[in-house]
């Protein structure tokens, strides 16, 4: 569970969320929808330690435990995955080595046995299955040459390598089509656990309709100002978020 | 000039077994390169081509001289240059630097020259591996010669490893002459694995003939100070050439590669690439020039040298060079030295990735890129599990080596 007590955070100090109080219960999905530039993706990157972004105040735990002392890698290995809004290319360094690093170390954060070289393929070949990435793009550099699409699957397929309990899906349905939508999210489904949750930050309906989302959240200038069930994202959809604005009078 | 004295007064104490170890053609070489040494000293590093080593440093303390000569057992297509099955003549110390003092001091006391000789139009069933093996509990220099002739359409590979199996003081000062004869290929690898106290001196210099096809590839993976030097006259047209470079170096190692490519005929083709990855206060330092000579009509060239300083106190210095006096040529350089990237490394993080194995892996897809060039697919392999050791630090002696078990 995650919960989020009064946060702030600025990035090359400007103050981007302003007081922000959140909790997202196992096995539920949040989505959290907002105007450009309300603080969304923010949020999403101070929960897993982007170092660009500064906490000035507040508090984030998840399972009891305070992530604001904790390093990207150890929030990562408690099972925080984010799906990046844009994944970064690393030339030179092959999908296979990668995933064999994130595997191993998550692995050993659980106190599993590492995998052999053969299950570990075997396991990439099955989870590449369930968001149909080409074989072709495991073969080559981390998201190198990728499209857009592509890069988005990439990172639901290294989800379904690491199967987090925590999953933040920041904007996962820019840029795709709607049949890579649909593969993605019908992947996030399938990958999903009874307690996985989810933080989703989309500006379409699009995505919830797949998701169904349990709790829907809307941010506006910093802060969590509306929280309600599915039906606000619809409404949100045909009227935007001015009725909201003037409801919350800002 | 200074330091040169104890050369030469050596030269003096040993000129009679230095002929009588060695043979004809290196003997009738010996008093010119003695009075151009004396003539021309050390060089300075007010001197363009030696900027950013100190030679005269690296020459000074009292080293013992090795003047062994090499074994008649050789393997195939390898010779010692007094059995020699061609005339040498047209070749020994022909094509090497007479105005280098470093080279004049080999020309006078390397006791023997490793011939690698491969006939018209046949290829050496295996890749010939060299093994240096610095050995001994004195301090020792060595001055090592070798002198590769492919006639034409032959075909070698050629792998030069240096290694050291005792923590002494070595310096190495070695010369390598190479002839590329019309339409041949010719691949030189040279793996550089030795300790902090060594210090090593490479001059390379390459002569390709028409359609000659030539790659170099410099592995600096540990060292002590290392100056090579690689040179290579573009002499018959459609002639190409790569030299590509690598040096992973940290604590006080210091690597310095300079190159320079004449084209000196039409339709000839140069490509370098240099990487260095730099850690705590290694210094690296890479200066290359390519001259195009006038009517080196249709030149196609580039160089590139891209560098990793993970540290504020690793330093590097890099100078790309251009000198074109044709007019119809296309040539770049460029260079850049830059720091692992915080995006990337903040990606891999997420992943659940530790910092030290995100850097890891970073440095060594930034060195990847030269690995990759190698078209030999086993020592691909091996260079790319070598540096991957030696970026995790364990690489503090050589692998498998029945020397140092």
């Amino acid at each position: 569970m995650l919960k989020i007590r009064n946060l702030h955070a600025s990035i090359n100090g400007k103050e981007i969320l302003k007081g922000v109080n959140l909790t997202i219960q196992d096995g539920q999905i949040h989505a959290i929808m907002g105007t450009n530039g309300a603080g969304k993706s923010t949020l999403s990157n101070v929960i897993v330690g982007n170092p660009l972004y500064r906490v000035t105040q507040g508090e984030i735990t998840f399972n009891g435990q305070n992530l604001l002392e904790l390093k990207p890698d150890e929030r990562a290995n408690m099972g925080i995955f984010m799906s990046f809004q844009q994944p970064v290319e690393i030339p030179g360094v092959s999908m296979t080595n990668f995933m064999r690093a994130a595997v191993n170390a998550r692995y050993k954060a659980q106190g599993r046995e590492q995998l052999s070289a053969g299950d570990f393929l075997k396991l990439m070949r099955e989870k590449r299955k369930i968001v149909e990435l080409d074989t072709k793009l495991t073969s080559r550099s981390v998201n190198e040459g990728f499209s857009g699409g592509e890069k988005k699957r990439n990172e639901i397929f290294q989800m379904a390598m690491l199967e987090p309990e925590f999953c933040i899906l920041d904007e996962t349905d820019s840029g795709l089509d709607v049949d890579a939508l649909r593969i993605v999210a019908e992947g996030f489904n399938k990958l999903r656990k009874p307690n996985t949750s989810a933080m989703v930050i989309t500006h379409y309906v699009r995505l919830l309709d797949y998701l169904k989302p349990d709790v829907v959240s809307v941010m506006i200038d910093g802060r969590i100002v509306k929280t309600g069930d599915a039906t606000l994202a619809e409404m949100i959809e045909h009227r935007g978020f001015d009725w909201i604005k003037e409801e919350v009078g800002l | 000039m200074s330091g040169t004295k104890q050369y030469t007064d050596f030269y003096d104490n040993v000129r009679d077994t230095l002929f009588a170890r060695s043979c004809d053609v290196m003997n009738a070489q010996r008093q010119a390169a003695l009075d151009r040494f004396r003539w021309l000293g050390f060089p300075d590093r007010k001197s363009e081509r030696y900027k950013y080593t100190d030679v005269g440093l690296d020459f000074e303390p009292d080293y013992g001289i090795a003047l062994t000569a090499l074994t008649d057992e050789l393997p195939s297509h390898c010779y010692r240059i007094g059995s020699a099955p061609v005339d040498v003549t047209p070749y020994y110390n022909t094509i090497a630097d007479h105005n280098d003092a470093v080279v004049c001091l080999n020309t006078m006391l390397s006791v023997d020259t490793l011939l690698v000789h491969i006939p018209r139009n046949t290829r050496p069933q295996h890749p010939i591996q060299i093994s240096n093996i610095l050995k001994g509990t004195n301090d020792t220099m060595v001055n090592r010669r070798l002198l590769i002739i492919l006639d034409e359409g032959a075909q070698a590979d050629i792998i030069i490893t240096d290694r050291a199996v005792n923590d002494s003081r070595f310096l190495t000062n070695q010369v390598i002459e190479a002839f590329a004869g019309e339409n041949s290929n010719l691949n030189i690898y040279e793996i550089e694995e030795t300790h902090l106290l060594c210090t090593r001196y490479s001059n390379i210099y390459i002569h390709q003939d028409r359609n000659a096809s030539v790659r170099h590839t410099s592995l600096s993976l540990f060292n002590g100070h290392t100056r090579n030097t690689c040179t290579v006259r573009l002499a018959g047209e459609g002639a190409e050439v790569s030299l590509n470079g690598c040096v992973i170096a940290d604590k006080m190692q210091h690597v310095d590669n300079n190159t320079r490519i004449e084209h000196l005929v039409p339709h000839c083709t140069s490509n370098e690439l240099y990487k260095y990855i730099l850690d705590d206060s290694a210094v690296g330092a890479f200066a290359g020039i390519v001259y195009v000579s006038e009517g080196a009509q249709k030149t196609s060239s580039s160089m590139t040298n891209a560098n990793l300083c993970a540290t504020d106190s690793a330093r590097m210095y890099t100078q790309p060079m251009l000198e074109i006096y044709a007019d119809d040529v296309k040539c770049s350089h460029g260079s850049t030295v830059g720091q692992l990237g915080d995006d990337a490394l903040f990606y891999m993080m997420q992943r659940g990735i530790g910092i030290d194995e995100a850097r890891l892996l970073l440095k060594s897809a930034f060195i990847t890129e030269v690995i990759e060039t190698i078209p030999l697919q086993p020592l691909r392999d091996r260079l790319h599990f070598q540096v991957d050791k030696r970026l995790r630090g364990e690489l503090s002696k050589c692998e498998g080596c029945k020397l140092c078990k």
